[in-house]
């Protein structure tokens, strides 16, 4: 195959479908409202198909806390860097991490300087590295929300039934719904939710319950593509205009009600849920996984004894407040001046679906 | 801002990291009226004729890919960049840095492709130079080719695009992306099915047919590192235009695509071993389509885009929904997205 559309892609970025969805959606919205894409990936795909010139200007876009890579805090980078320089340590994590500036450094710069720092595709993969390395002491990065935490505890559970006493995971993974709540209790107006898809396909609906029946919000998981989160904004003008609140689905192809049961199983037997720091939340009950008793041997945090230096947060940087819709990244004094793609100073200019680094990608 | 304290992988990946590290190192010490013209080849001026003249390395691992090998791309590259300064390629040098045990039979297959491809040019490799390094010294083998080529002083704009003004519409010959996910497909073990191969392929003669069909050739440039994205800016910043992009009449392979959506890649800034951005006066446009179609390595080709006079120096992209966006210079590497 070499021409042709893309199955599930193409469709849904349609340009007389987004124009007939955009046309419906300004047909019916009346109130001046705010809605909260969670997901970097959704803030990612509006800025990047350049969706928001279809929308009426009474509804206001806001990008939440959903970038794995944004929310890890400064001290993970530093405890992860600490655990790199140790010898005969591997370290291996998702891409956009290796840029992320810790207190003093980051992983790419301590890659150029010696410590040994592998990108990977996939956690199997470094627990294939650490099968292949018996002598080295293979650490996987663990950052990510429910769509990652599975991958993890099923690295893990591997790890065990192979016997890999040279696998350890570096847990910063956390859980959504925690952290919608104390999104849904701050100052900032947020009318309804683009619920994460991904996030979704791993809990299923019910996580959102409590924002639609205790807090009043709308909230709809929607897909990827612009076709999607058109459909999905539609959904949530809907339920706000009619003042008429539940969970509704709009990822119908790849998210069930139930969710995936034996991902949330593996989740449960790996992590127990304590309380968590993010980036911009701060510290968030209930929120982090961390890796049970049970599973200790793995656990990097406790089997590395490395001293983490103390924080030394960057001087002007509003991340905290971006990552939660308080402020956008043109209120930041630092943004496009001083904080640029090429010289990071927080996290949101870091990541591919940071904020910060979209807006200055597709405005700047 | 200077190019920091140490080399980072990103100061050779064509991108903003590349350049500075270009401008603010090597040419303000080796600086020049030629280097300062900062082109693919160096055109020179000898006895009377233009010459044109480039060196290219060549690092890639794997060195054998489905589409190619590290013989095959070091001769390709270097007359590739001869063949968009708007040169006839005449002559190649060949340089190889061998580690320590390295298998004599890999390294004949090696020298064939280049024989091959300089033969199908009509280029000579007339001189050359052998290092062997101890094992873990280099990875395998490094190539370095240098060519020489003769430009007829009416293709001299081409190289520059001095000439390049709105209106001038921007032309692709194939599908991007490739070569460099034919490369990441070899070496990550992906596992992903697919019989996507390499674009490596030499663009002189298709160049050449290019510039009989018009005299209205305004601009070439082999997209390699950094992908097309990377020449449309060239373009934007060198020639103080706007340069419109419509991604849905962007060429595309599908197998690219979808890898590319499965990574998080943006094909646009792919690495190509055989894609030409072409800038043409509009009136022309049509009849130089028609003559690349003609060709292999210009089937596929399509006007992409046009030059404007607004947003100077910008690359704006229509996208395949119908919005509009900033079409940004490649800064880091692409990174895998992860959820």
């Amino acid at each position: 195959m070499t021409r042709g559309d893309l199955p599930f892609i193409d469709e849904y970025r349609n340009e007389r479908m987004v124009l007939a969805i955009a046309g419906q959606i300004r047909e019916i919205s009346t109130l001046q409202i705010s809605l909260m894409e969670v997901c970097g990936g959704h803030t990612m795909a509006i800025h990047k198909s350049g969706l928001q010139a279809f929308l009426p200007e009474n509804i206001r876009l806001l990008s939440g806390p959903g970038c794995p890579v944004c929310v890890s805090s400064q001290q993970f980078v530093d405890h992860a860097i600490a655990i790199g320089r140790v010898p005969g340590v591997i370290l291996t994590t998702y891409g956009d991490l290796v840029r992320v500036p810790g207190s003093v450094s980051s992983l790419e710069k301590e890659k150029g300087k010696g410590v040994d720092v592998r990108i990977v595709y996939s956690v199997l993969d470094a627990l294939e590295l650490a099968s292949a390395n018996r002598k080295k002491k293979v650490v996987f990065l663990g950052i990510g929300f429910e769509t990652t935490a599975p991958a993890s505890a099923a690295a893990i559970i591997q790890a065990g039934k192979q016997h890999l006493q040279n696998f350890f995971l570096l847990s910063a993974h956390k859980v959504m719904p925690p952290a919608l709540e104390t999104l849904a209790n701050t100052d900032t107006q947020i009318d309804g939710f683009i619920a994460p898809g991904h996030v979704s396909a791993i809990t299923g609906y019910s996580i959102y319950r409590k924002l639609t029946e205790l807090y009043q919000r709308a909230v709809v998981i929607s897909g990827f593509e612009p076709v999607d989160i058109l459909q999905s904004i539609l959904m949530l003008v809907r339920q706000i205009e009619a003042r008429q609140f539940s969970v509704e689905n709009e990822y119908t192809r790849v998210v069930r009600a139930q969710g995936n049961p034996m991902a949330q199983e593996l989740m449960e037997q790996v992590f127990t849920r304590e309380s968590a720091e993010w980036r911009g939340l701060g510290w968030v009950p209930e929120s982090g996984l961390y890796i049970a008793e049970e599973f200790a041997a793995f656990d990097a945090a406790k089997q590395f004894k490395v001293r983490v230096p103390e924080r030394r947060s960057p001087k002007g940087c509003i991340c905290g407040e971006i990552l939660i819709g308080k402020k956008r990244p043109s209120d930041c004094p630092l943004f496009s001046s001083v904080c640029t793609p090429v010289n990071p100073i927080g996290a949101c200019m870091v990541s591919s679906e940071g904020t910060c680094s979209i807006f200055y990608k597709y405005h700047a | 801002m200077g190019y920091g304290q140490r080399i980072s992988i990103h100061h050779g990946n064509g991108g903003v990291h590349m350049k500075r590290l270009i401008s603010d190192l090597f040419i303000r010490f080796f600086e020049n009226d030629v280097i300062n013209e900062q082109s693919d080849s160096a055109t020179l001026k000898v006895s009377g004729q233009h010459i044109a003249f480039t060196t290219d390395s060549f690092v890639v691992d794997p060195l054998f890919f489905p589409g190619g090998n590290i013989g095959s791309l070091a001769v390709c590259g270097t007359l590739n960049d001869l063949a968009v300064s708007g040169a006839t390629p005449l002559y190649l040098s060949a340089g190889f840095i061998i580690e320590e045990g390295f298998s004599i039979r890999k390294l004949e297959r090696i020298v064939i492709s280049m024989a091959r491809e300089a033969k199908r040019s009509g280029v000579k490799i007339v001189t050359g130079d052998t290092k062997v390094v101890n094992s873990g010294k280099c990875d395998k083998l490094f190539i370095n080719t240098s060519g020489i080529g003769q430009v007829e002083p009416k293709y001299l704009p081409v190289s520059s695009g001095s000439k390049v003004k709105p209106g001038d519409k921007i032309i692709l010959n194939g599908a991007p992306g490739e070569h460099g996910m034919a490369i990441l497909q070899a070496r990550m073990n992906l596992n992903f099915r697919s019989g996507l191969k390499s674009d490596c392929a030499s663009l002189y003669p298709l160049i050449k047919r290019v510039l009989k069909a018009s005299d209205r050739v305004h601009f070439l440039r082999d997209a390699t590192r950094g992908g097309v994205a990377t020449v449309a800016h060239e373009i934007a910043s060198k020639c103080n235009v706007g340069v419109d992009i419509d991604e849905a009449r962007i060429p595309e392979n599908t197998d690219v695509r979808a890898m590319c959506e499965i990574l998080g890649f943006d094909p646009l800034y792919i690495a190509n071993e055989g894609k030409l951005v072409m800038v043409v006066d509009a009136s022309d446009a049509d009849s130089v389509l028609h003559a690349m179609q003609k060709v292999k390595t210009g089937k596929d080709a399509a006007i992409i885009g046009e030059i404007t006079s607004e947003m100077k120096g910008k690359v704006i992209l229509k996208t395949r929904s119908g919005g509009k966006r900033i079409l940004d210079e490649l800064i880091g590497d692409q990174l895998p997205r992860i959820c």
